[in-house]
């Protein structure tokens, strides 16, 4: 499983800070913290509160770039902020993220395929979040189709089953697993997995329990990422734990930092 | 209807290495060597890049080889008390790629030559010829820390492939090859864990070096396991193509060293009527065992047999086609 690091988010206060000052510190900062836990890709976010999200995404792109060689998760429900941020990206990114919904899905895998990106589905249409798995895969496979049809390569396109908090949507759970599993099924080449970790633990006691017996319990169903908090030591060891145990990575005594510097 | 090919992608590379310094890069070398930097399965030419060939390293002793059967020492009965000598004729008339210079003298049993002893031999080799060097040492651990540093130091700027760092003694050689900008040969117990495990170690003592190993997984000759040390190499292959950048590192394979003192190679036909000539059978065993470390992706092939030299390097010819 890829560590998507989730750290460069607007909604935490010193990157919204540094977004209004125009100060690359901060997001620098985290930036090569991330990656020297692993991050495979850097999610970036400009946050709720900016009110130029376009000039924001694009300055995040810049800055970010000029301290990490990792591929970028642009990260926004602003379209225009996304495509602003493709085009400075010096290396195919992704696009995180869209719904199975037909004008969102013609906007976003058009410029998939312009700017040779990947895409992060969402498997939710207009009416929401399913309930059971079986809805959630049929909007998956809409988004396959459509995928498939913008000519961007189906091993592009990560599906997202839609994490809900343990807490209040218990019932999800085994959902999530059950479309984890069933979305390698839909096309040869499969699409890809990915979850939004911190979801699994939001507004509960002990979080990072939580979230990183959640992921190892995903990873075995398949999940190939996750958008995740990279400093969280525990995690990272149970996710390069997990790799191990499900032959991705060839063990040695020092499995842990070898996931760690996977980068070098 | 036309047949698609289907091919497999992957998304990491083998990392490329350089052997060797030329006078601009601060050595005395004709040329510099590159090994590595594949993005695909050996030879498989249509799914990736094979960029760099794989190389043939001939071996020359500090001391004459006394061990080797009549019809390899015949090769190089005229030159084989001068290793300066003993290099050139590799060179020019074998067509030796680079040199693996051995110093098999210094082992305690044998000359126990000095640090001294080794530093003059190899720069008698270094004037001798232009090729890239490739340093071996006795065998025994403790004498080889001993000479490698003085070695490495002599060799500064040369750009040498020092070897042999183990798991449980690599520091000496990385370090001599961290202050004289040498590459290093990091050797593991056909063992993969162990292969991966000792980058990490070398990696940890200089990042830098990590772009100047060159891995020996340790081979087998042919009826001695070379299943093993194939599947090794394979997996290793397969780890570096799918990312895994501590198992990036081209490989060497000392083909000679296995190979001529297995009892096929050197029992007389007198005493095996069965085995069939001594001089072929020989022949074929270190050509055969070369073969198929060559296929199982090797990127540097010590060897000893100017004629199954000539046979390999006609075999990587015709590989490196349409590449």
């Amino acid at each position: 499983m890829i560590i998507i690091g989730e750290r460069i988010n607007g909604m935490f206060r010193d990157i919204a800070e540094a977004i209004r000052e125009k100060d690359p510190k901060p997001v620098q900062d985290w930036a090569k913290k991330q990656e020297a836990m692993g991050s495979g890709y850097l999610d970036l976010n400009v946050g709720p509160a900016v009110s130029d999200r376009v000039s924001a995404m694009k300055w995040l792109v810049e800055v970010t770039q000029e301290v990490s060689d990792l591929p970028l998760c642009l990260d926004s429900t602003d379209y225009d902020a996304i495509e602003a941020g493709l085009e400075v990206c010096k290396r195919p990114a992704m696009i995180n993220s869209v719904p199975a919904v037909q004008d969102k899905m013609d906007r976003i895998f058009t410029m998939a395929n312009k700017y040779n990106a990947e895409v992060i589905g969402l498997a939710m249409s207009a009416e929401g979040i399913p309930k059971d798995a079986e809805s959630r895969v049929a909007l998956a496979m809409e988004l396959v189709a459509n995928c498939d049809a913008y000519g961007v390569p189906l091993d592009s396109l990560y599906i997202d089953p839609l994490v809900l908090p343990c807490n209040v949507g218990q019932d999800h759970g085994p959902e999530v697993f059950e479309t984890l599993r069933q979305v390698k099924l839909l096309s040869d080449p499969s699409p890809k997995t990915v979850v939004g970790l911190s979801n699994i633990s939001q507004g509960t006691e002990n979080r990072e329990l939580i979230n990183r017996n959640f992921a190892v319990m995903a990873m075995a169903c398949g999940l190939d990422a996750a958008i995740a908090d990279a400093c969280d030591e525990e995690l990272i060891a149970a996710v390069a734990t997990g790799r191990v145990l499900l032959n991705m990575d060839i063990y040695c005594d020092s499995f842990v930092d070898v996931f760690k510097t996977q980068n070098l | 209807m036309a047949v698609e090919i289907v091919k497999e992608r992957y998304r990491s590379q083998v990392r490329e290495v350089v052997l060797g310094a030329t006078k601009e890069e601060g050595g005395t070398r004709g040329k510099t060597i590159k090994v590595g930097g594949q993005t695909a399965l050996p030879f498989l030419h249509f799914e990736g890049e094979n960029p760099n060939r794989p190389v043939v390293a001939m071996e020359v002793w500090d001391i004459v080889p006394e061990e080797w059967p009549d019809n390899l020492k015949s090769y190089f009965e005229d030159v084989y008390e001068d290793p300066a000598a003993w290099a050139k004729k590799c060179v020019d008339e074998y067509g030796a790629d680079l040199i693996a210079l051995r110093f098999k003298g210094a082992h305690p049993d044998r000359k126990d030559a000095s640090a001294e002893d080794c530093v003059a031999v190899l720069k008698k080799v270094l004037e001798a010829v232009e090729v890239p060097l490739i340093i071996l040492g006795c065998g025994v651990s403790e004498k080889d820390n001993e000479i490698i540093g003085p070695i490495g130091e002599a060799g500064a700027g040369e750009n040498l492939l020092l070897g042999t760092a183990e798991q449980d003694n690599y520091k000496s050689v990385a370090s001599a090859c961290m202050a004289h900008k040498h590459c290093i040969i990091a050797q593991s117990p056909v063992d993969i864990n162990i292969c991966k495990q000792l980058n990490i170690l070398i990696a940890e003592m200089s990042t830098p070096l990590l772009d100047k190993i060159i891995i020996d997984p340790v081979i087998s000759a042919v009826g001695y396991g070379i299943e093993y040390s194939y599947s090794i190499m394979e997996r290793a292959r397969f780890g570096a193509l799918q990312g895994d950048r501590m198992l990036a590192m081209p490989a060497i394979a000392n083909v000679s060293q296995e190979v001529w003192n297995k009892k096929e190679t050197y029992v007389p036909k007198d005493e095996e009527p069965e085995w069939g000539e001594q001089a072929d059978r020989s022949l074929a065993w270190e050509s055969a065992t070369a073969m198929a470390m060559l296929h199982s992706g090797t990127d540097i092939l010590v060897m000893s047999h100017p004629r199954a030299v000539e046979i390999i390097k006609t075999h990587i010819d015709e590989l490196m086609q349409n590449s």
